[in-house]
């Protein structure tokens, strides 16, 4: 084990967190390009079974959220709430438990979505073995977590904790109810919950993981990694404070707003509307509060392709985070609802924030990690031109393509008669899909490039051990 | 106390952060998820609602297993076109034996609530393991295997049976000591096609809401 004293954080468990996200990151988007040509050439499968859409597609999303996704909150959020707490990792046996239980879990979780065990509920399509083992492994990263906040020596609890802190006790609360299941054999149970009463739970789950994992959590990133990076402090504390606790309260309202004109009562899905519509204005208080804070910091962005990352990430999520409340509205939803549409608005958020701000921190922290210089800057560069051109080609081909198909379907004549077939409507998608495929290409490609440069960056090198400083005693506990 | 100090006070104290993120978080789901999971229209079966068979719950445990849910959903909202194109609206109660739900969120494929009776069984053997054949420029995947299969192999259809009436699904002793014999000599396709064929055919307009 790692020689840590009591003065030194604990890095290298943060490094390793990083390699897996990045492998992670590789395999779920390959998946992700490989299930896009499927849609243009569906013999791809070759008469496999483990690479039928089917099963690919969830593998798909497993991979990059909670594989991709959660290895990097794990790594940014005990990157980072070692450094706001000037403690180090409380439990540190228990992080390594975790470190490695997790990739454990997305690794076999994985085989068993291609072997067909799937609940069928998004996002929280693994069987109950994997959702017991998800629960273990999540309220242990919550004692390791809130324990190293518990133990620090700064006064003040520093708003990235709250975001980090949200998205542990949120999803533990979530992933528990909505995954509660009578077993029936090892890779099969069935649902406590049954027709509109699951849908309901199963979309207060599946949008709040959305809110407090792929928002909440990384929010906590944006707030810590913006201002350390941009050397310049929150532009305004009390805005992100006040964003916290509204964010925190509207999101859980907004779930049945994919239940619209579904077999639910009406009032639920009205007021899921109403609530996403206000969810807007928390949103964009923690964006303009991000792009305040480097508004007198423009310079840096010329030069370092990680706060580049950031600030753009940040133009994403205020992008996502309003067509959201916008697709929300049942007369927006009427068409986007069912289309490519809500795929690209997925993508709008996965691309263009999730991995965006991810990639931003991992150029961050890598070199600080090892005490080295990036390996490649002018690759970082590239690697940004091609993120930011494949995730744009991508929202556009699927507004494309999902506006066309929403309309196309709604469309009745004078008599009330279709106007056009399923077939051909669906027949007529294939131009979009070969964008899509494309602009998966170019983000991936992009996505090679860090992975190389973050290799040689990390080659041969060890933690640097970094000392804990001394407290202000004006803010110490 | 103010709210500044107060909020000082959070701020600084683990316990009271914890609690607040919980408190704040759990008042949206109580409200919108109790009146929801204790309104009996939702969960109690009427003439709308068919209790699958052993054979037709193994079809829609392969059509779970092979993720037909990501491409197609099982919801027909109440639009002219989409009455037109796919049948009557979906109702609430013709779900109370669908654990999980299967409405899908996207339709790559079309809606197929309504989908049994619509074509024969030979059709649907034909498109599941050729989908080109009948309909040219379709980009469903082929499941071959899904010929070569026992439907028995599908999983425990006792076991599953047993789960369900615990769940309330009423099944009677005969209909879980017949399980197993029912699902002799059908392959996995048979039962797939089965659950395809009973799809939205208990609803009648007569006995809705």
């Amino acid at each position: 084990m790692e020689a840590v004293s009591e003065n030194t954080y604990h890095d290298r468990i943060v490094i390793r967190l990083i390699q897996f996200s990045v492998l992670w990151a590789v395999a779920g988007m390959l998946a992700g390009v490989y299930i896009s040509a499927e849609l243009i050439w569906p013999g791809l499968d070759f008469g496999q079974f483990w690479l039928s859409f089917g099963r690919l597609r969830p593998l798909h999303t497993n991979g990059i959220i909670f594989g991709f996704g959660v290895s990097a909150l794990m790594a940014t959020a005990f990157y980072s709430v070692q450094r706001t707490s000037h403690v180090p990792l409380f439990a540190p046996k228990l992080a390594w438990f975790i470190c490695y239980g997790w990739q454990i879990i997305v690794l076999l979780g994985g085989l068993s979505l291609l072997a067909g065990w799937n609940t069928t509920k998004e996002y929280a399509e693994l069987e109950w073995p994997f959702d017991i083992a998800i629960a273990v492994l999540w309220v242990s990263f919550g004692i390791v977590f809130f324990g190293t906040i518990a133990t620090r020596k700064i006064k003040p609890i520093y708003i990235s904790n709250w975001f980090y802190g949200a998205l542990i006790i949120v999803i533990a609360m979530l992933h528990i109810v909505n995954n509660l299941a009578i077993p029936v054999t090892i890779d099969k149970s069935y649902s406590i919950y049954a027709g509109a009463q699951d849908a309901v739970v199963q979309w207060w789950y599946g949008h709040n993981a959305v809110g407090f994992l792929l928002t909440g959590g990384f929010l906590g990133m944006v707030y810590y990694f913006l201002p350390k990076h941009a050397e310049r402090p929150i532009w305004s504390y009390r805005l992100s404070v006040v964003a916290f606790w509204a964010f925190a309260y509207t999101y859980i309202w907004a779930g049945p707003h994919h239940l619209h004109y579904n077999s639910v009562p009406e009032w639920v899905q009205s007021l899921a509307m109403v609530m996403s519509v206000v969810l807007l204005a928390p949103s964009w208080a923690t964006m303009i509060n991000g792009i305040m804070t480097v508004s007198s910091a423009w310079e840096k962005l010329r030069t370092d392709p990680a706060l580049k990352f950031i600030v753009l990430s940040l133009a994403f999520y205020g992008l996502a985070t309003f067509e959201g409340p916008m697709m929300s509205i049942r007369s927006v939803n009427v068409v986007s609802h069912f289309t490519d549409w809500t795929i690209g608005h997925v993508h709008s958020g996965a691309l263009g924030w999730n991995a965006m701000i991810t990639y931003g921190t991992f150029y961050f922290m890598v070199p600080r990690l090892v005490g080295r210089e990036l390996h490649s800057v002018r690759l970082a560069n590239i690697h940004f031109a091609l993120a930011l051109a494949g995730t744009l080609l991508y929202i556009v081909a699927m507004w494309a393509a999902g506006v066309s198909q929403g309309l196309l379907w709604l469309s009745v004549d004078q008599l009330g008669e279709l106007s056009f077939g399923f077939r051909d409507i669906m027949a007529s998608m294939t131009p979009y899909y070969l964008l899509r495929l494309v602009a998966g290409l170019i983000f991936l490609t992009g996505t090679f490039l860090m992975t190389y440069n973050l290799f040689m960056t990390l080659k041969g090198q060890h933690a640097t051990k970094v000392t804990v400083p001394a407290v202000n005693p004006a803010y110490g506990v | 106390m103010s709210g500044l100090s107060l909020h000082k006070k959070i701020e600084e104290h683990t316990g009271l952060l914890i609690f607040g993120i919980l408190f704040v978080t759990a008042l949206g789901g109580l409200v919108q998820l109790l009146p929801i999971l204790n309104q009996d229209s939702l969960s109690t079966a009427t003439a709308n609602s068919h209790l699958y068979t052993a054979v037709e719950l193994t079809g829609r445990d392969i059509y779970m297993r092979e993720g037909c849910s990501v491409c197609h959903s099982q919801q027909i909202r109440p639009l002219i076109a989409e009455v037109e194109r796919y049948g009557p609206y979906s109702r609430a109660d013709e779900f109370v034996y669908d654990r999980p739900f299967m409405w899908g969120s996207k339709r790559t494929g079309p809606d197929l609530h309504r989908i049994g009776g619509k074509y024969s069984d030979d059709w649907h053997r034909i498109h599941l393991l050729d989908p080109r054949a009948v309909i040219p420029a379709s980009i469903m995947p082929a499941y071959p295997w899904l010929e070569k299969r026992d439907a028995s192999q599908t999983g425990n259809v006792t076991a599953k049976l047993r789960a369900l009436r615990t769940l309330g699904h009423p099944y009677t002793d005969e209909d879980i000591e017949a399980a197993e014999a029912d699902l002799d000599g059908l392959k996995e396709i048979d039962a797939l096609i089965a659950y395809l064929q009973i799809l939205g055919t208990s609803y009648s307009e007569e006995t809705a809401l």
